[in-house]
């Protein structure tokens, strides 16, 4: 079957797409989209974490037909030109990368917290996260990222130039 | 594999009716897992989340009706003060991502022992809204699970919504896991009072082959509330109410052994949520009496 999205704001078309695959593997066979990541295929990690219509979902849970018409952000969609997304940049500053597997679908994750609540209190960053699973980094530097990039979020004049 | 996309429910209706072997797929939390793992090749997929009818909620002569493509985010943000246990089971579901895209509508499809909405609507009183292309009927929730992962849907029939009583009277869940996200319970218990009615609902999850209602327990409490008149005047629950209570909640379970927890364990587990969740409620009750 065909299906037509608009994916980080671009309308975008694939064909031949099998009617039982996933969003996820949409995005990354047939887009070329290989920012979200592929892990475990039933919801548990969090590493194909992508906006569906600005809400965040396993992008492996989301059958492919189902995009029809709508609209996907992905990790790739989210720096503005070259300029990383501040919760990106966080995350490098933080230490909060180690092998990176995890990092596209926590982002996405974080992103969308700090959109809902820009200064979220550590309950609140743990139970947003609570989806995602990281096998290197422990979890601390991860929630000092968040930290971080609520704190440049509020103060945008003094982040830019590191 | 066909991929429907019916726009309207009527339409899905009518694809249904042609097409009984369509699986129905809604936030695909449970049938995507199966579609990745090849579990489940079904001919057809039938795509719900295009139908508007499906996604909204309403209430009105005391009942809330949900439609039954409502995520859990919505339930938690929206009905939290009139449908408290629904929105505190919806809290427990997986991860926030699990929760933005499934479905009470879902979790009665999928029809788990262990899914958390079924002891609240056991315990609520609520009723599954089924229709085809032959009308539409109404099933007590009580009605609707017949074994594991079996339902009283007929092959033609869709959810379109749960009708659940909206109250002001305190109802709990709980249930056990080994963490707070994502647990798949090892056994949990919901419990709503009905002052209205002078009755008190429970119900046991992931402990039997299905969800089911705890009718002795219910029974025991309601009778002893009521001979005392502390629907009127609320008094401290005696510890050997509680605990008799929990005793027949324990009773009305037949769990297994199995990789999440022992049929001992579980039988256990449930007398102390039940004695915990009814000490919660009650004293919610007295203060609001008070
Ligand atoms: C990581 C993870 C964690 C989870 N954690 C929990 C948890 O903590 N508690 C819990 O209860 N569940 C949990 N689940 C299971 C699942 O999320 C729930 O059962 C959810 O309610 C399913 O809703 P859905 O809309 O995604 O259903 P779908 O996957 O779309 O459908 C589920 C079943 O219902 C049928 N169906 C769907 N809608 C209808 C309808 N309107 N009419 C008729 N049939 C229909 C489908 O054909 C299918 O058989 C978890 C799942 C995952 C992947
Ligand atoms: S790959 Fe989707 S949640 Fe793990
Ligand atoms: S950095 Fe390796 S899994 Fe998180």
């Amino acid at each position: 079957m065909r299906v037509n999205v608009t994916v980080n704001g671009e309308p975008r078309q694939a064909d031949d797409v099998w009617e039982g695959e996933s969003l996820l593997f949409l995005l990354r066979e047939r887009l070329g989209l290989p920012g979200s990541k592929n892990a475990c295929e039933q919801g548990e990690c969090g590493s194909c974490t992508v906006y569906l219509d600005n809400t965040p979902v396993c992008s492996c849970l989301v059958a492919a037909g189902q995009v029809q018409d709508r609209e996907v952000r992905t990790v790739e969609g989210l720096a503005d030109g070259d300029r990383l997304d501040p919760v990106q940049e966080a995350f490098v500053e933080a230490g909060a990368v180690q092998c990176g597997f995890c990092t596209p679908g926590l982002v996405v994750a974080a992103h969308d917290l700090l959109d809902r609540v820009p200064q979220p209190s550590d309950p609140e960053i743990r139970e947003a996260l609570a989806g995602n699973l990281c096998r290197c980094t422990g979890y601390e530097k991860i929630l000092d990222a968040v930290r971080l990039a609520a704190t440049r979020k509020a103060a945008p004049q003094e982040s830019g130039n590191r | 594999m066909d991929f429907l996309r019916p726009d309207t429910l009527a339409e899905a209706l009518t694809l249904k009716a042609q097409r009984p072997d369509a699986v129905p797929i809604a936030g695909g939390t449970d049938v995507m897992v199966e579609l990745n793992f090849d579990h489940r090749r079904p001919a057809a997929l039938l795509d719900l989340t295009r139908i508007a009818e499906l996604r909204s909620w309403d209430a009105d002569d005391g009942t809330v009706r949900i439609g039954a493509g409502v995520p859990y985010t919505r339930i938690i943000e929206e009905l939290g003060e009139r449908l408290p246990g629904l929105a505190m089971a919806s809290r427990t579901v997986g991860s926030p991502q699990i929760r933005n895209r499934g479905t009470v509508g879902g979790n009665l499809g999928a029809a788990s022992p262990a899914g958390d909405t079924h002891p609240v609507l056991l315990a609520a009183g609520a009723t599954v809204e089924a229709a085809s292309t032959r009308g539409t009927r109404l099933i007590p929730a009580t009605d609707f699970y017949l074994g594991v992962k079996r339902h009283a849907l007929e092959p033609d029939e869709l959810i379109t919504a749960v009708r659940v009583p909206a109250t002001r009277a305190p109802q709990q869940f709980s249930k056990v896991g080994t963490r707070n996200a994502m647990v798949i319970a090892v056994c949990s218990f919901a419990v709503a009072l009905h002052p209205a009615q002078n009755r008190v609902g429970a119900a046991v999850g992931s402990a039997a082959p299905t969800p089911r209602r705890a009718s002795a327990a219910e029974e025991f409490l309601s009778a002893e509330l009521t001979s005392t008149n502390q629907w009127e005047s609320p008094k401290p629950l005696l510890d050997s109410v509680k605990r008799r209570f929990g005793e027949l909640v324990a009773e009305a379970a037949s769990p297994i052994d199995d990789v999440r927890g022992s049929a001992a364990y579980r039988k256990h587990a449930l007398s102390v949520l039940a004695r915990r969740t009814l000490g919660w409620a009650w004293q919610d009750y007295s203060g609001k009496v008070a």
